[in-house]
């Protein structure tokens, strides 16, 4: 359950990153992998989590103003959200890290790539924001309400078995939990929606950054198409399409996310 | 007392088809005319004319965007045009909405030279903007609260504070704040401020020594609200009036029981006949980040049970009102709205059927008052008495009702119900702020504050038998 706080396979640990009590949640065994999870909040420990966290530690901050660490004031767009990050990494000798970002978690992860990329010693982005794609668009979730937000992330709930675990599972606390996540995407990334125009430009400093881009064919939210504008300015980035998967291949499609991210990362 | 009159300035030729589909926000511009609006603009400022000849003292604006529900998308513009046509009406502004204006510095200017034109006639007063509003202006709702604050934080500023000065906020910055163009009226016009009973916003009113003026709500909660008022306004210093408090009113009047009611009923398609609930659909109204917390609270129980899916869980809920049972009289609007919600196709004839039947329930809570002169000045009485408001606004009916009906309803209310009307405010002692200066009476540290609006004649207009009313 998101809102909990721990459980067998993993454990909160608070930590202090510049004042703000930061959530991280940790579990598994071996060389830590950082994720950075997506817009809509931390969506729980899942299927895919339990299979990584055989071979590797597991360390899932909850970004300031989402889930359960509260807001930083200062923290006024992405690349803040990168700088903290940076930060966090530094404070606690965890660079360089492998990691893998989420959608939003994604843009966060390529802003400090741009930034500094040798914070990283591979990367996973799984239907990054950030770029604004030159065909197609970002879907505008804010002009959905919440449910139906989080019903458009992938591409076919019915066939998805963890679709209804997702954020805790249908509720009134699911439906506040998400619109405080939404609030907190909306003061990260209103305008521009869900991408940083300078980002393209820094991102070439990461060409050498060994980086898997992780793509449902058919993402709702972040067109594939955008796979192209990221593999244009980082050049070593590889591609790998899910078929009949949306926004959310880890739950979509658990197994093969997971035997691609192993075998990427191994 | 003073005496407004209101209207949305509806672009009238959208198909009701269409409001029912969509709501009145997000149907497609190819339905509007450019030469029929423009010709129901003229009308509307024409009409303001008339309500000053027929001894209106106030003439009140609003804004919406993007929507046939009201075509004042930038209200200023028809103010500035009314400051110079008009020769002694208040200009009642309400309101701009703070949030989604952008430049705040431009409003102080805007504002200043319609109270020069007018000869210091101008009213004031701010909106956060509804939920649509934040997308039609791209007005970042999750910082719509501290907008709000800090926009008016720099008008103050503007209009108070000698020039040349530096302003630098969180949302605004200014490095030369020197405006030549300031209001007539000092230190600054009267600011009033309208809403559907957020606690928050009405809290900020009494701090601020702002009269409230509550936009057709449900009488229960708008007392409670009333004494939320008074207990911030206690907590000031000061004992609450009259002219702390607002209301805005729809009143059909026609020579007949009949014709008024046919007329009315209409109304329900004027997209606040109750509940704003054909306003615009949810996804609209709430935006991510817009409401408090406790809204969204409220808003979360409501959108996960069907069972509490009562009342008006659109523009009432994002403003935190809460609605008593027996005023839950609009399900089958929200059913509709639901509907939307879930993508499932809406039966038009259905729904309007619905709607046009929840037209009783309406009129029994008072939401629409209706009917002869004669008939409505009881049930008016009955308003005055639970809310004892000194600013009073007559909603001129919206809704697909002709020009004409409209002009006889202008003209029966004021030469038939507003002397009555008048002469209630002086039985009551509803002061206006032009009267009492709104946060003047004092409170002596220590002692109760009295209300101002009473849920006893409530109680008995509840107990009367629904024919009476």
């Amino acid at each position: 359950m998101a809102s909990s706080n721990g459980s067998p396979e993993w454990k909160e640990e608070v930590v202090q990153v510049d004042g703000s009590a930061l959530v991280v949640v940790r579990g598994g065994t071996g060389r830590p992998l950082l994720v950075l999870h997506e817009e809509l909040g931390w969506p729980g420990w899942l299927k895919w989590n339990s299979a990584l966290a055989r071979s590797r530690t597991l360390i899932i901050p909850q970004h300031p103003g989402y889930s359960r660490t509260e807001r930083a004031e200062w923290i006024s767009n992405i690349r803040d959200m990168a700088g903290f990050y940076a930060r966090y990494l530094v404070e606690q000798h965890l660079a360089p890290i492998d990691a893998i970002g989420f959608s939003l978690g994604g843009w966060i992860a390529a802003e400090m790539a741009a930034c500094n990329p040798a914070q990283f010693r591979k990367l996973v982005l799984v239907a990054p924001m950030g770029v604004r794609p030159k065909e197609g668009a970002i879907l505008d979730f804010f002009q959905l309400m919440a449910l139906k937000h989080l019903f458009v992330t992938v591409h076919d709930a019915d066939a998805t078995e963890e679709y209804d675990q997702l954020y805790g599972g249908e509720g009134p606390e699911q439906f506040e939990r998400l619109e405080e996540a939404r609030a907190q995407s909306a003061r990260l990334a209103w305008a521009p929606f869900m991408h940083n125009p300078s980002l393209p430009h820094l991102l070439g400093v990461a060409r050498s950054l060994p980086t898997l881009l992780l793509w449902g064919r058919e993402d709702k939210v972040v067109p594939l198409s955008a796979a192209a504008d990221y593999q244009r300015v980082m050049s070593s980035a590889s591609l790998r399409v899910f078929d009949n998967c949306g926004h959310r291949p880890e739950v979509e499609t658990p197994s093969e996310f997971v035997r691609e991210v192993e075998s990427f990362f191994s | 007392m003073h005496l407004m009159y209101f209207t949305e300035r509806p672009y009238r030729y959208v198909s009701n088809d269409e409001v029912i589909k969509t709501g009145f926000f997000g149907i497609e511009n190819k339905h509007f005319d450019s030469v029929k609006g423009g010709q129901l603009l003229n009308e509307y400022l024409d009409e303001k004319v008339l309500a000053e000849e027929l001894g209106f003292d106030g003439v009140m604006l609003n804004e919406h965007h993007d929507t046939a529900f009201c075509m004042g998308s930038v209200m200023d513009v028809e103010a500035s045009i009314l400051a110079r046509i008009t020769k002694k009406v208040k200009i009642v502004l309400l309101g701009n909405p703070l949030p989604v204006v952008g430049n705040p510095l431009r409003l102080a200017e805007e504002l200043g030279m319609i109270d020069m034109i007018s000869g210091g006639r101008l009213v004031a007063g701010w909106v956060r903007g509804g939920g649509s509003e934040q997308f039609a202006s791209n007005a970042n709702p999750a910082f719509n609260r501290e907008y709000f604050n800090e926009a008016h934080e720099v008008v103050i500023q503007a209009w108070t504070k000698p020039g040349p000065f530096r302003y630098e906020g969180k949302h605004f910055h200014y490095r030369f704040v020197d405006p030549w163009c300031l209001p007539i009226q000092k230190p600054h016009p009267p600011i009033w401020i309208p809403g559907l009973l957020s606690p928050e916003t009405v809290v900020w009113c009494a701090k601020h020594r702002y009269p409230y003026v509550a936009l057709a709500t449900f009488l229960e909660p708008t007392v409670e609200l009333w004494n939320m008022y008074r207990d911030a306004a206690a907590a000031e210093g000061y004992q609450v009036g009259p002219e702390n408090f607002g209301y805005l009113q729809k009143v059909y009047v026609a020579e007949t029981e009949e014709k008024a009611r046919e007329i009315a009923k209409w109304d329900m398609f004027g997209g606040a006949g109750i509940g704003y609930s054909l306003f615009g659909q949810p996804q609209w109204m709430f935006p991510p980040g817009y409401n408090s917390k406790d809204a969204t609270r409220r808003m979360a129980r409501q959108f996960t049970d069907p069972e509490a899916t009562k009342g008006s869980p659109w523009a009432g809920l994002a403003d935190g009102s809460t609605l008593s049972k027996n005023e839950s009289i609009s399900d089958a609007q929200i059913k509709t709205r639901s509907a939307i919600w879930q993508d499932k196709p809406i039966d038009v004839e259905q729904t309007r059927k619905q709607i046009l039947d929840a037209f009783p329930a309406v009129e029994r809570a008072m939401q629409v008052i209706c009917g002869t002169p004669k008939t409505v000045i009881p049930k008016l009485r009955t308003v005055l008495e639970v809310l004892r408001p000194g600013i009073f606004a007559f909603w001129q009916n919206d809704g697909p009702i002709s020009k004409e009906d409209r002009l006889n309803n202008m003209r029966l209310i004021a030469t038939e119900v507003m002397p009555a009307v008048r002469e209630i405010g002086k039985e009551l002692g509803l002061t206006s702020p032009f009267e009492v200066t709104p946060g003047s009476r004092p409170l002596s540290k220590g002692s109760k504050p009295q209300s101002v609006g009473s849920l006893d004649a409530l109680r008995a207009m509840r107990e009367q038998p629904v024919a009476a009313l």
